[in-house]
């Protein structure tokens, strides 16, 4: 068994500040991640991190432009904390080295994003993820604080009060994929967990191999609701074979949308007769998938990017990394032909539903980053919001944890105060399967001590594993690519009441067969076989929960489309959905949004550009 | 070939995995039951993949190298063959997923962005270093031989241990120093835009150890830090805002026995780098400026 005050489990952006802060406030803090820090998906991000950081700016406009990007489903203050902190986090990273663009004057540069007022997306050329998460990455080798990579942590060390607010989170169960030891990691002051993205629940997306929701479904399991997890943010402009996503900057410089029929289909179907392809994400992802459903796409999935016309001297000028990745993931020749593109997965707005402060109902719990939900992004996350999300409450987080007082919260976690239980019928039976989860069937292990809990949550894992192993059965790519194929057919772009009851269904076969599942490669040592098959079980949790919370939020609000009721529907759905896994028994249920701020209210009105 | 494999440790060493635990022989048993049948359906696999690619029309054929320290039959390193539907845009890391979800889920590789940033899945392919992420297939010849990096030590199949590149990278203090912050605390360090520039290409070095592989100079000499090490110390070193006091000891560290002079120049880690960087003329100004900044002691 290991022990420190706190424990961080993922290294992307979140986990790294959030282990900073941790150890700034006098911690041992400890990193258990099942990707070395450097391959953490923050990498990926391009564009910026807002910030108002220069005269004629300020907090309180960024707020202003994030609740409207988030279609009111923003909690303000998650949003103003977002707001406030991060120009201070922004100078943090420069003063650690982070090689920002730069200004003649020799000042960080900003650029304009989508939905934001003024230009303050702060940036690192067109990799400022990757400069985040190196600069961050250095900062840990500095202090010398501990990472245990390659470490797959499996499951939370969490005592089993009735009441999933009464609980307290003692530790995590890890798997060291070198080795395959199954060891606890106690964790005195608190769990922050910083799991980032779940895109791997659908079939196509930019997201990482790795990005599995693994926090988001351990949290879930051990009683922290799952927030808003409907909103998943699709990115219009992705390549078909790897969903490697192609800028908005192609279509910034004038780049054009095809159909099979060489239609400028944006214009010449109608879908945006004013912006065309610069429309914005929700609806030109919409589009294109409209054109491939009746008949007009390119072998039937995808449609054409073009950018020829541009000329060769301006693509290489300004696109020439778009260049590289069409032909590097694609083969295609951008100068030559044009670029196939099709709408992916991108983001999750959802996660762990948190506080401001980064900490869930479940004493000693807490989750920033990609995988929680304050909420920030509400129904709709704006361009450059992601990596000062990272920064503001990977910080907090590691502070709370580390036992800093920020004060009393004023975002509610779990079944406190205002909600509200869904009245909705599900036709499909939910969540665990009778008689067959190891995680579950602690058979009265009602240990409050910390080490015991842990202790037993160990044990569980290991027979669990040793099942996994010692059995027969099925091979979890193929339960995966059913989950992700029902997903990506049904609970896509378009939703609709039918598509989004079938896939409960299909998830609910999927679910039935991974009781069957079980790992053929008989290795201790880099067991991915294993490691996948365990990850297999998270997706299928978050797609349960994403789908419910989808079909019964019968509106159009943000990144969640109904084909039933197509208008955003303020009156009965300005409210966040939550999913309690409720001990294998999933229940829906709601809680108003808050959209009190510090010195005003924000009103809702029409999300228009 | 110089992919290395360690030597077999005893048995005793695969129920390192607790020693608190006591397995029940009969779970013993069961494994390698497990281990046989597995054996066996790899076998009935192989037989069935090779029809299925006699049927096929446009299929890729992979040799794949294979290695487990504790499995039979995979303890001395073998290569497998599989066939793979080819699809236009196919990379070579696409080859290895179908090969792993549809034929052998044994098959061992590191990858997770599959876009060349996270830099899990430098391997040798067809004899050099490449990111299979960013490989494409139809710019190989066939058998598309797939092998671990060499001069590693490998793990299982082509996952090798990158501990050794760790430690080097860590080696040349990889952090940002300085000893002059703005007072203010909203106030950046200024940076002109020409240094902005001139760091830009060693900032994106994504660790990937493609580099560190091909160069000979490192196969000889176990603690030559290395083209990504030497690399991160010019990050730093040439980045104005550390200013001259910490840029002398940067100097330093690059200038010890196993630093910049063991380079003799060959330009493979320049070639295989993913991410265009030039290493070598990295290196080679870091020379340079050594001897600059050791003449004006002079």
């Amino acid at each position: 068994m290991y022990e420190h005050d706190v424990i961080v489990v993922g290294a992307g952006g979140a986990g790294l500040r959030a282990a900073i802060a941790a150890q700034e406030a006098g911690a041992d803090v400890a990193m258990v991640t099942k990707l070395h820090p450097v391959r953490s998906h923050t990498g990926a991000a391009e564009g910026g991190i807002n910030a108002a950081l220069r005269d004629g700016d300020s907090w309180e406009d960024h707020a202003y432009d994030t609740m409207k990007g988030s279609d009111y489903l923003g909690d303000a203050p998650a949003v103003e904390a977002l707001c406030k902190e991060s120009p201070e986090e922004v100078i943090t990273l420069e003063h650690w080295g982070m090689p920002f663009s730069r200004e003649e004057d020799g000042r960080v540069s900003q650029r304009p994003f989508g939905g934001l007022s003024f230009p303050r997306t702060t940036y690192a050329g067109a990799e400022t993820g990757h400069q985040m998460l190196h600069t961050m990455y250095e900062q840990v080798v500095k202090r010398g604080i501990q990472v245990y990579d390659e470490w797959h942590v499996m499951d939370l060390a969490v005592s089993d009060e009735e009441d999933p607010s009464e609980r307290t989170c003692h530790g995590v169960v890890a798997y060291d994929i070198q080795s395959g030891e199954i060891s606890g990691f106690r964790a005195t002051g608190g769990v922050i967990l910083a799991t980032g993205g779940m895109g791997q629940v659908f079939d196509h997306t930019t997201n990482a191999v790795a990005n599995t929701g693994d926090g988001v479904a351990m949290a879930y399991r051990a009683g922290v609701p799952m927030e808003d997890m409907e909103f998943i943010q699709f990115h219009p402009t992705t390549l078909p074979s790897t969903g490697v996503l192609i800028s908005e900057g192609v279509r910034g410089e004038g780049g054009i949308l095809y159909n099979a029929e060489g239609e400028r289909f944006m214009f010449e179907h109608g879908y945006a007769n004013n912006d065309g392809e610069l429309a914005s994400r929700d609806v030109v992802s919409r589009a294109e998938l409209t054109e491939v459903n009746e008949g007009r796409g390119i072998e039937d999935e995808y449609v054409h990017l073009d950018m020829r016309h541009l000329g060769e001297e301006r693509i290489i000028d300004r696109l020439e990394n778009i260049l590289h990745l069409a032909e590097d993931f694609e083969g295609a020749d951008g100068l030559t032909e044009p670029m196939p593109v099709k709408p992916g997965q991108h983001y999750a707005m959802g996660g762990i539903e948190t506080d401001e402060h980064g900490a869930t109902c479940i004493d000693g719990l807490y989750a920033a980053g990609e995988c929680a939900c304050a909420s920030v992004h509400g129904a709709n996350r704006l361009g450059g919001n992601a990596l000062p999300e990272l920064i503001v409450f990977g910080k907090r987080a590691g502070y709370h944890a580390a036992g800093k007082d920020l004060g009393e919260a004023e975002i509610p976690t779990g079944k406190t105060g205002d909600y509200e239980v869904a009245d909705y019928e599900f036709e499909v039976e939910l969540g665990e399967v009778a008689g067959s989860d190891p995680a579950a069937a602690d058979g009265g292990a009602v240990a409050t001590d910390g080490d015991a809990v842990l202790s037993a949550t160990v044990e569980r894992q290991r027979e669990f594993v040793e099942t996994l192993m010692a059995r027969e059965g099925r091979n979890h790519a193929e339960i995966r690519s059913r989950v992700q194929r029902t997903m990506t057919d049904n609970v896509n772009v378009f939703r609709a009441e039918p598509g989004l009851k079938e896939a409960l269904v299909d998830l609910r076969e999927a679910r039935e067969a991974y009781q069957d599942v079980a790992v053929s490669d008989p290795s201790r040592t880099f067991n991915t076989d294993l490691i996948h098959t365990m990850e297999t079980r998270n997706v299928l949790d978050i797609a349960e929960a994403l789908t419910m919370g989808a079909l019964a939020r019968n509106e159009f609000r943000g990144a969640h489309w109904r084909q039933e009721n197509q208008i955003r529907d303020d009156e009965n759905w300005l409210k966040h959905t939550l999913v309690s896994w409720n001990d294998g028994e999933p229940e829906l249920w709601y809680k108003p949004t808050i959209l009190e701020g510090e010195n005003k209210t924000y009103e809702p009105k029409v999300r228009s550009y | 070939m110089s992919t290395q494999v360690p030597k077999q440790t005893d048995e005793s060493s695969e129920n390192a995995t607790d020693a608190e635990t006591t397995v029940p022989s009969k779970g013993d048993a069961r494994r390698e039951e497990k281990r046989r049948r597995a054996a066996e359906r790899r076998e009935e696999r192989q037989a069935e993949e090779a029809e299925r690619a006699a049927a096929a029309e446009d299929t890729v054929e992979l040799k794949v190298f294979r290695y487990d320290p504790e499995v039979e039959g995979k303890q001395e390193p073998r290569f497998d063959t599989f066939h793979v539907p080819f699809e236009k845009g196919m990379t070579v890391l696409d080859a290895l997923m179908y090969s792993r979800d549809t034929y052998d889920s044994s098959l061992t590789f590191r990858h997770s962005c599959r876009q060349a940033i996270c830099g899990s899945d430098a391997m040798f392919v067809n004899g050099t270093q490449h990111l299979a992420c960013k490989t494409q297939i139809s710019e190989l010849s066939e058998p598309i031989r797939v092998e671990p990096l060499p001069h590693a030590e490998v793990t299982k199949d082509l996952v090798v241990d990158m501990e050794h590149f760790y430690d080097q990278m860590h080696a040349v203090e990889p952090y940002f120093q300085t000893n002059e912050l703005p007072d203010g605390e909203l106030d950046e360090q200024r940076q002109t835009r020409e240094n902005r520039e001139k760091v830009k290409m060693s900032t994106r070095c994504i660790w990937c150890a493609a580099c560190m592989s091909s160069c000979n100079i490192a196969a000889g000499d176990n603690e030559y830090l290395g083209p990504a090490a030497i690399n991160k110390a010019y990050r730093f070193a040439m980045d104005e805002r550390e200013g001259e006091e910490i840029k002398q000891k940067r100097l330093e560290i690059i200038e010890q026995e196993h630093g910049v002079w063991r380079c003799q120049t060959q330009f493979s880690c320049t070639v295989v780098c993913p991410k265009d960087i030039p290493l070598t003329e990295h290196i080679q100004e870091l020379k340079r400026e050594a001897v600059k900044s050791n003449l004006k002691f002079w």
